[in-house]
């Protein structure tokens, strides 16, 4: 339906429309463009080639079976939690969710260095404790069954956060038909709560093995030194070994794993269409299952558990920042910040990666929020058919493993069209994979609160006479702030933490952090990459504070750990 | 000021038509009110006029001025109307105070500072608000809400004020005194307006013409009395007031007076049709009497305050209105007489 508002509207949302495909849309289109050619003609001689090697098929069943087991430790842990914190009368919700939050914010390669540092016999903090394994034992979390543990860690958050909003889709009510027809117990949750989540929880396990399997920061710290590889570090080892020479052959890789990640997409958006139908109706008052005498059980068994998860770790990483030199055991004499001093001040390289991944993040952040703002308003109000296709696949950069698109904009901007030059190794090609990459985490905030916002909004200032540039300044942009700011701040803490499109796209003098400490920690620095990250850790930590504080004054749906 | 011209305009939405060829002419300074049930398509009309929507066929004229052409494809877009519009919902800016949301369109159009200050204290001033101006909308009543909407849109002159049922979410009471407060404003400033609601006692308090709209046409645009008195069609018989239609048979019309059947009895009916086919029968056409002719029996009374309203059925089964000041108990039998109903064609 097109409304006959304003003309200049069209022509503004036409115009903007095609910034915004080219960014997000075009690297995904050159890559499958690459996939299915072969030195300029159309075949798929390279693909089954590339396909049929071993190293190939291997990496395709360690990142099936990291990822597939990664997803089943996340849905345990997820599960558990969100069904006990969603539908149960437990006390402190807030803290306990902000904190289940917390993993997912945190970059995996930090996840993963924090708990090496907790483990095997160079652990700082087992050593100060004096339980420390004998020297010359192994890691345990160099291993497939590390990598599947750490993975399943990282994304618990997401299964429990799509539970989590299908649970309290369920009106109370339901569960009282239930208990007055006679069912009690575990019997309501079975056959009552149990299948009404479903959907959502097989939407979210859909997605989270897609994040498992693009995740890069957790097999390339932990596979890497035990000679795990999965399709991800592959794909970094054969680029970073052979330099841009393979980009034919990685291509096939990047669509391999693009096609796996697909696959794992569409399923989850059939089951979050088949979700709706139970969201309709009154949410009036979510569940409360009084738990009784096992409240206080329950909960000291799951503060434990997110000390285990979250804190623990943490205290590992911040011993091992304090040693002079890795492998010490921290006691008073042998305290000392000159790792944190050296990191901080007089590392040049991580001086640079700080300025690098700050501008690169604020200018995302920046540049998607101009982009983002109008857009979304534009779309709300005059859907065209190339605005609703748009829509439903403007999440794809976001959704699909970071090495996809990586390997997508090298392709794209290796040769820039009609001249000589490149992009390949400049700071811009990351600034533009970031664009790519992040533009569904502000676009979704800032839809969300449009799609609330009374559209009479902004015909009654066209009504008095207000431009299309005057009603966006005086009225869309200002009462949409909220949603921006927030978007804004969640760009930004991604992209600040970013590696997997980094680690394939830096060179010497684009160094973001990601890359610093995994190169930190490839090279032996450990006490360093530990100070560095327990610095990135806080900011996170303080950004998430904020967005937290400020969260009552956004519209419900812009943060996105709120429901 | 000028008078807005409609010809057969006609909107669809994915096929479906909401609005169907319409013509019409609202008259420089009258109230106008659209009225009909919901989706009958009032409001897509007021957004065609208001210029948030465009005609899928026919033209709008302001005066002489083509504002909208469904055929070519030319409109004006609404910036450019020079129309108010108040909404159901107010859509007053939250993050604007009162004060700023009344001046936005003087700063829209570039009026010197001294000006917006002196015509936006005129405007709060004629509605009341004065003493609210610095506050945000949040800090007010649904009426003053209501008011500040109002001053917005009265306070760049425009050609035509169009209120999209405006008094929709207020309470009873509120609802009584802003009618007062719409009709005062009519009158001191002349404006056009153009009312849609749903409810018909408020069209029939401010309203000089009313148009009655059902499935996307006007079925009848005329002032308040001959809605009441002489309605055209069965549908505005039946949703403007209270009244039972039923057929006219054997009509015979002198230029002097016409006679009929109804329900079996022959009376005199008033019509300006040369053979009209139905009767409305109004309680005011009904008379309770011992020797009344036609039989009922009370089926429902409800209290109205100060008099009664008979629901009665009649011994051929239809169902007949009519109010008395003495009360009756359910089931008493009645002796009614019929007393010259309007009587109208339908197809």
């Amino acid at each position: 339906m097109q409304k006959g508002g304003s003309r200049s509207e069209g022509r503004l949302l036409r115009a903007i429309l095609v910034v915004a495909i080219c960014l997000t849309l075009a690297p995904v289109l050159r890559l499958f463009v690459e996939g299915l050619t072969d030195q300029g003609t159309l075949g798929l001689s390279l693909a089954s080639k590339v396909l049929s090697q071993p190293s190939t098929l291997s990496a395709l069943k360690h990142s099936l079976i990291t990822a597939g087991f990664g997803t089943l430790v996340s849905l345990v842990l997820g599960a558990a939690f969100a069904f006990l914190v969603a539908i149960t009368d437990l006390r402190a919700k807030g803290a306990l969710v902000f904190c289940l939050m917390i993993p997912m914010m945190i970059p995996p390669q930090i996840t993963a260095l924090s708990w090496t540092q907790i483990m095997g016999p160079s652990s700082v903090l087992l050593k100060t404790l004096g339980v420390a394994p004998q020297l010359g034992s192994p890691q345990p979390l160099y291993s497939a069954q590390g990598i599947i543990l750490l993975l399943g860690i990282q994304h618990m958050s997401i299964i429990f956060l799509t539970l989590r909003a299908g649970l309290r889709a369920i009106p109370q009510e339901v569960v009282e038909a239930a208990r007055i027809s006679g069912a009690r117990g575990l019997r309501t949750w079975w056959q009552v709560v149990m299948p009404l989540t479903l959907p959502s929880l097989a939407a979210g396990i859909a997605i989270t093995f897609v994040t498992a399997l693009g995740n890069f920061g957790i097999p390339a710290m932990l596979g890497i030194p035990a000679g795990y590889v999965t399709l991800p570090t592959l794909v970094y080892q054969k680029l970073a070994g052979l330099g841009t020479s393979v980009l034919a052959e990685v291509s096939v890789l990047a669509m391999l794993i693009g096609a796996v990640a697909v696959v794992g997409i569409m399923v989850q958006r059939f089951f979050q269409t088949r979700q709706k139908v139970y969201l309709v109706g009154s949410t009036s008052r979510p569940l409360a299952i009084p738990l009784g005498a096992a409240r206080l059980p329950v909960e000291i068994l799951l503060w434990a558990a997110v000390c285990t998860i979250l804190v623990l770790p943490m205290f590992g990483l911040l011993a091992t920042s304090l040693v002079p030199a890795y492998g010490v055991p921290l006691r008073l004499d042998t305290v000392t910040l000159a790792s944190w001093w050296e990191v901080l001040f007089r590392q040049p390289v991580t001086t640079r990666a700080f300025v690098n991944s700050f501008s690169l993040a604020f200018g995302a952040a920046f540049v998607l929020m101009i982009l983002c703002l109008p857009l979304a308003w534009l779309m709300e109000r005059n859907p065209t058919r190339l605005s609703r296709l748009f829509d439903s696949l403007l999440d794809l950069p976001y959704a699909l493993p970071g090495v996809v698109l990586s390997i997508a904009m090298i392709l794209l901007l290796i040769n820039l069209p009609f001249t000589d030059a490149t992009l390949y190794g400049t700071i811009w090609i990351i600034f533009l994979a970031y664009l790519a990459r992040f533009f569904a985490v502000m676009f979704r905030p800032i839809q969300a609160s449009l799609k609330q916002l009374d559209p009479a909004m902004g015909e009654a200032a066209q009504s008095v006479g207000a431009s299309l540039f005057q009603r966006l300044r005086d009225v869309i942009v200002p009462l949409s702030a909220p949603a921006a700011a927030a978007g804004a701040i969640l760009v930004f803490l991604t992209a600040f933490n970013e590696l997997t499109v980094s680690a394939l796209l830096w060179s010497s003098g684009t160094e973001t952090l990601g890359v610093v400490i995994f190169n930190l920690d490839d090279s032996g620095e450990t006490a360093m990459a530990s100070a560095l990250a327990m610095t990135i850790v806080m900011v996170v930590m303080l950004l998430m504070v904020v967005v937290q504080l400020l969260s009552r004054r956004f519209p419900k749906g812009v943060v996105p750990w709120q429901t | 000021m000028a008078d807005i011209t409609l010809s057969s305009i006609g909107k669809t939405f994915a096929g479906t038509p909401a609005v169907q060829d319409i013509s019409t002419r609202f008259e420089n300074g009258e109230f106008v009110a659209l009225l009909g049930p919901s989706g009958c398509g009032k409001t897509t009309l007021l957004r065609l006029l208001a210029g948030f929507e465009m005609p899928s066929s026919g033209q709008i004229r302001i005066g002489a001025r083509d504002i909208a052409d469904g055929v070519t494809g030319t409109m004006v877009p609404p910036e450019d109307r020079n129309m108010g519009f108040v909404f159901q919902s107010y859509a007053l800016w939250p993050h604007m105070s009162v004060r700023r949301n009344v001046s936005y369109p003087l700063e829209i159009r570039r009026f010197s500072k001294a000006e917006i200050a002196a015509q936006t204290d005129v405007a709060l001033n004629a509605t009341g608000l004065a003493e609210y101006a610095d506050r945000m909308p949040s800090e007010l009543s649904g009426g003053q809400r209501q008011r500040v909407a109002l001053a917005r849109c009265l306070v760049s002159d425009p050609d035509a004020v169009l209120l999209d049922e405006p008094l929709a979410n207020l309470d009873v009471a509120l609802r009584a005194s802003m009618q007062a407060v719409f009709t005062d404003f009519h009158k001191r400033t002349g404006a056009t307006m153009v009312y849609v609601t749903h409810d018909q006692s408020e069209a029939m308090a401010m309203a000089d013409r009313i148009a009655v709209m059902d499935r996307g046409r006007i079925q009848q645009f005329d002032t308040p009395q001959n809605l009441y008195e002489r309605p055209k069609n069965r549908f505005v018989a039946e949703f403007v007031g209270l009244g039972t239609v039923v057929p006219l048979r054997g009509v015979e019309k002198t230029d002097a007076a016409a006679h009929g059947h109804v329900l079996g009895k022959r009376i005199a009916v008033q019509s300006t049709h040369d053979s009209p086919s139905h009767v409305c029968l109004r309680p005011e056409n009904l008379t309770i009497s011992e020797t009344g002719d036609l039989r009922a029996k009370v089926a429902r009374v409800t209290y109205l305050g100060g008099k009664y309203l008979l629901e009665s059925v009649s011994e051929c089964g239809t169902r007949l209105l009519a109010e008395t000041r003495a009360k009756f108990d359910v089931g008493t039998q009645l002796g009614l007489t019929i007393t010259t109903p309007w009587a109208f064609h339908e197809d």
